[in-house]
């Protein structure tokens, strides 16, 4: 057989019709690298500044007052609560509302005047190891430079040498900063997504591209009927996959498994069937399995990105948190990580419960919306 | 009078500014076939769907099996059989698989049997097991028909069924087609081929959109007005240019080997033949217009 440039033409401009025909898949071509581009360039943040934290002040002090100040004027720390209840910054520690909560002993300002170097405490939530180890190790310097000022006259001599306190740092949840802790549990919300978004996406889309639509549709069921049918069998998927990572996570990476596992099912099970509702709403609008594709890439990019699961949450700009506030594998990875590491209950994850289930029902409706019970 | 299964009047539909179908009325008597032709892209698929719901309807009014087709479509689609011109069952799933799955979904009484009763009935018995997907033009075609009558319809509406089918499943076709209509079935059945026109009770042509004639067979034909001469022989091949144009001819072409000349005035025709039949080696001969040359005719005169 010979070769013939005439033939590659003819071919090369076949493609180049077919190409300019599939709109979507132009678009995504210019969309997908412009959406990579602005969250690698501006969402993520491996030195996370500004990170909330909680201040427990036992001593009205002029130390302390110094202290709180400093931190507050640091980049690192965003000093959201100020309290004189441990229980209570405990809390917005177990929920996740800070990442650290610093502990400012009682008379900590007399004990640094008689020179017997109080401790000054600082919890950091460890189940995501990266988040937090800048601003931990730029605690002490921190702490230390701002009583510098304080110490003058009689003090002075405090402030050379060691910081006149003991800091003492605690990392919770996860005290040797094990990643796998993290990126185990975080794994099983970013495999879920990935599949079951894929599997439903093709749900009436090889309908449609198979002919097959048509006689679905002259059929007597309803889209409710349709659409429950053919996003149920996937949850049994869901519940096998999801059962193969949580045993490895036990018995291959050891992972914790503090809470309760009950609510970690149901907690599932709500995270599962939104997935399959985003995979439904793709599926009635996209022509061809291509598109369908494209739109759970379109998908999933943010999901890893913005979500926790890769760089963390807290580092992200504004703009990036409020996108990665509307998917639900950022609330999933809060709810598996606190249950497991935290030992989280009901009314810790409900927070992040309720957007799951919001999502669910905002991406059903749609997808019922967008069903066509005619061919027009 | 009996019963009309469809009764339609100005049934309308447009994509964007082309009239797909053009104020059409059809009106079926209970348990009668209706042939519906015309040429492609006439409008007959969009027709059958807008009566089963499958499209809406731009315009019209009227009732299928009694009920609103406009605003009942769901209680329609539950007496009605539609047959979709491209096959379009699940091909991964086996032939029981396939009509179990559509028997459930239309709510039959004791699916497994009534399945097993359709498949005794169209002779599918043995082939239960296969994949749709591989089975050859004919088997389909029988499977989608027993799919269709499943939940014991009032209506069939058949979109070109035996398209790409071979002669015999044509005809096997056709018989079930009858008995069905035997047992009071109404059936409206679009296709391109005359023979099967000549099956049917009356039959209705439209053309870009519009209704043009409809009647029994003969009454389409004796209504076109139309007069055909058959020219034979050995050199009729290199004969058909030669009519073209002439006076009194609307048509010329082949059918087989005979070639057709048709034409409405029937004076002028004669008088263009007249040379022809002296020929030794032609033989000219007066036929009863076909429904072909009906058609043919229809099609040439829209241009």
């Amino acid at each position: 057989m010979n070769f013939s440039l005439r033939r590659v033409w003819a071919i090369l401009v076949k493609e180049f019709l077919q190409m300019r025909r599939d709109r979507l898949t132009l678009g995504m071509v210019v969309v997908v690298p412009l959406m990579q581009l602005f969250m690698f360039g501006f969402a993520i943040n491996l030195n996370p500044k500004d990170l909330p934290a909680a201040i427990v002040i036992n001593d009205p002090g002029p130390f302390a007052r110094s202290i709180v100040a400093a931190l507050q004027n640091s980049t690192y720390f965003d000093i959201i609560a100020q309290t004189n209840d441990p229980k209570q910054a405990r809390q917005l520690l177990q929920r996740g509302k800070v990442v650290f909560v610093v502990e400012i002993p009682p008379n900590f300002s007399r004990d640094i005047v008689r020179g017997t170097r109080p401790d000054l405490l600082i919890e950091a939530d460890a189940t995501d190891p990266a988040a937090g180890s800048f601003a931990l190790a730029a605690f002490n310097t921190l702490a230390a430079s701002a009583l510098r000022d304080d110490l003058v006259g009689p003090l002075a001599a405090r402030a050379q040498g060691p910081p006149p306190f003991n800091t003492v740092s605690h990392l919770l949840y996860n005290p040797e900063s094990n990643t796998q802790y993290n990126i185990v549990p975080g794994l099983l919300a970013i495999i879920l997504t990935m599949t079951m978004v894929l599997m439903t996406c093709l749900a009436l889309t090889r309908e449609r591209e198979r002919g097959t639509y048509e006689n679905l549709i002259a059929m007597p069921a309803t889209p409710l009927e349709i659409m429950l049918g053919k996003i149920t069998p996937n949850i049994a998927v869901g519940a096998v996959q999801s059962a193969i990572i949580l045993l490895l996570a036990r018995f291959m990476f050891h992972v914790p498994m503090s809470g309760s596992l009950g609510l970690l099912g149901a907690a599932l099970a709500i995270y599962v069937v939104a997935n399959l509702a985003v995979g439904y709403v793709f599926s009635t609008v996209a022509q061809n399995q291509l598109q369908a594709m494209q739109m759970t890439t379109f998908f999933l990019l943010p999901a890893i990105l913005l979500s926790g699961f890769a760089f963390p949450f807290m580092g992200m700009p504004v703009w990036a948190r409020w996108i990665g506030e509307a998917l639900p594998a950022t609330h999933f990875l809060r709810i598996i990580r606190g249950i497991l590491l935290k030992d989280n209950g009901l009314p810790e994850i409900w927070p992040d419960i309720w957007p799951l289930l919001l999502f669910t029902l905002v991406m059903g409706t749609i997808a019922l919306l967008r069903f066509r019970r005619t061919l027009d | 009078m009996t019963n009309l299964a469809i009764d339609v009047k100005g049934l309308t539909k447009r994509f964007g500014k082309k009239v797909a179908v053009d104020h059409v009325d059809i009106a079926i008597p209970e348990g009668e076939v209706w042939g519906f032709l015309g040429p492609n892209g006439s409008g007959k698929t969009t027709t059958i769907r807008m009566l089963c719901g499958l499209l809406r309807a731009d315009e019209g009014q009227g009732t299928c099996l009694g009920l609103d087709f406009r605003t009942q479509s769901e209680a329609i689609k539950r007496q009605v059989g539609y047959m979709t011109q491209k096959f379009s069952f699940w091909e991964d799933l086996s032939i029981r698989e396939n009509l179990e799955f559509v028997a459930r979904v239309y709510g039959v009484e004791a699916p497994k049997q009534k399945v097993e009763a359709t498949l005794e009935r169209l002779g599918l018995t043995a082939r239960q097991d296969q994949l749709a997907g591989q089975l050859s033009g004919g088997w389909k075609q029988r499977m989608a028909l027993a799919a269709c009558m499943l939940h014991d319809p009032q209506l069939l509406l058949l979109d070109e069924p035996t398209a790409g089918v071979d002669p015999k499943a044509r005809r096997d076709f056709w018989e079930e087609i009858h008995a069905l209509s035997a047992q009071g079935l109404t059936v409206l059945v679009s296709t391109h081929y005359m023979d099967e026109a000549e099956r049917c009770d009356r039959i209705v042509y439209i053309l870009n959109g519009k209704l043009v004639t409809r009647g029994s067979v003969a009454d389409v034909i004796a209504e076109s007005g139309l007069s055909t001469f058959t020219i034979e022989g050995q050199a009729v091949r290199h004969l058909v240019q030669e009519f073209e144009g002439k006076p009194g001819v609307d048509y010329a072409g082949f059918f087989g080997a005979a070639l057709h000349v048709s034409g409405r005035d029937r004076a002028a025709l004669e008088s263009t033949i007249a040379p022809y039949r002296a020929r030794a080696d032609l033989t000219v001969a007066e036929a009863k217009p076909s429904l072909e040359d009906v058609f043919i005719h229809l099609q040439e005169d829209a241009r």
